[in-house]
């Protein structure tokens, strides 16, 4: 649910990390705080547990610069992954206009990442949204530990589980390193941003707008 | 489902803000959708980060919300933190805002509650064809 306030010309967008349980939201969300500069980004806020757990949200806002004369501005917010948080997952899911899904590369949370794309999918469709028309994008993360020894999925195998049906744009990623981390960034607000545009055109009110500067 | 505020709409919105501000001598008023979307503040907010302050805001009342249901209620509809120079005083608006007002020694919450109500009827008649018309 963007805002477009015409009296600021500015756009907030609200994009959901989404993922099982330790499988790197918040650390995306850490590293695009640490390599933005103070002037485009917001206090990075975290809700979490002393075993590093999210309980609630993690939050940052970006300025994302100006697009055809509009401001825009993303909101950043992670879920806790683990099961018996979803009350707080839909909570956090509430006004969404994008979501990353971060899936966790080892071969142990196979299932784990299936279930939690299947709760994904479940509380978008309680909001009235669907996980195959909603801005989407895959981020396959922990590439890097393959070369510390544990036992990785291969990406294909990765595609077919979780984005066989979606075909959503993907990328492997190493969070804790940065790679892959501002390419998803990239593409979901690119996807986003296209979204509202075509939304606004399509009520035929204000301007029309595409790409994405500023990251 | 966008919300799409015109350059009337917001002056509106801040006319009521700015209302409450000048009755009740608060410091400052926000209005923030439950989503965590700042929608308008007034006042001076010195220092304070607008955007993770507004998602907070939701987040707190979502959380009490919870709270709410458990104890067989359907929500709480004002919320009060008492801080030792500031305070803040959440009240929800219609189905989809709500609004904070912060405030210090200099008044009172009682007058700050006032300075909403008196306001309420009228905010809730500009908000009320925005969410209406979300497309």
């Amino acid at each position: 649910m963007p805002f477009i306030n015409f009296s600021k010309d500015e756009i907030q967008c609200k994009i959901v990390y989404y993922g099982c349980g330790f499988c790197g939201k918040t650390t995306n969300l850490l590293y695009i705080y640490k390599k933005t500069q103070e002037d485009v980004r917001g206090r990075m806020v975290s809700i979490d547990t002393d075993g590093d757990r999210t309980i609630f949200f993690d939050f940052l806002s970006l300025n994302l610069g100006k697009i055809r004369g509009f401001d825009i501005r993303v909101q950043l917010y992670t879920v806790p992954g683990q099961v018996h948080y979803d009350a707080t997952r839909k909570l956090v899911l509430k006004g969404v206009d994008g979501v990353v899904f971060v899936a966790d590369s080892l071969k142990t949370q196979r299932e784990k990442n299936i279930e939690s794309l299947i709760n994904l999918a479940k509380n978008l469709a309680e909001k009235r949204l669907s996980i195959r028309t909603i801005p989407l994008v895959m981020q396959y993360n922990k590439r890097d530990l393959e070369a510390e020894g544990a036992e990785i999925l291969p990406v294909d195998v990765l595609q077919k589980d979780l984005n066989s049906m979606l075909k959503a744009p993907s990328f492997t990623a190493s969070a804790i390193k940065g790679e892959g981390v501002f390419e998803t960034l990239r593409e979901i607000s690119k996807l986003v941003v296209k979204d509202v545009s075509k939304k606004i055109l399509l009520q035929g009110k204000g301007r029309s707008f595409s790409g994405v500067g500023g990251i | 489902m966008d919300i799409i505020l015109s350059a009337e709409d917001v002056k509106r919105i801040d006319a009521c803000l700015n209302k409450v501000l000048n009755k009740s001598a608060a410091v400052s008023a926000f209005l923030i959708d439950r989503s965590g979307q700042l929608v308008a503040n007034c006042g001076s907010p010195s220092t304070l980060d607008v955007s993770a302050f507004s998602a907070l805001t939701a987040a707190n009342f979502g959380a009490t919300s919870e709270i709410a249901k458990l104890l067989g209620e359907q929500e709480f509809n004002l919320l009060f933190h008492k801080g030792q120079n500031e305070n803040v005083y959440f009240s929800v608006v219609g189905e989809n805002m709500i609004m904070v007002i912060v405030f210090d020694d200099r008044t009172t919450l009682g007058l700050v509650r006032l300075s909403i109500n008196m306001i309420m009827d009228e905010l809730l008649q500009i908000l009320s064809p925005i969410y209406q018309n979300k497309g």
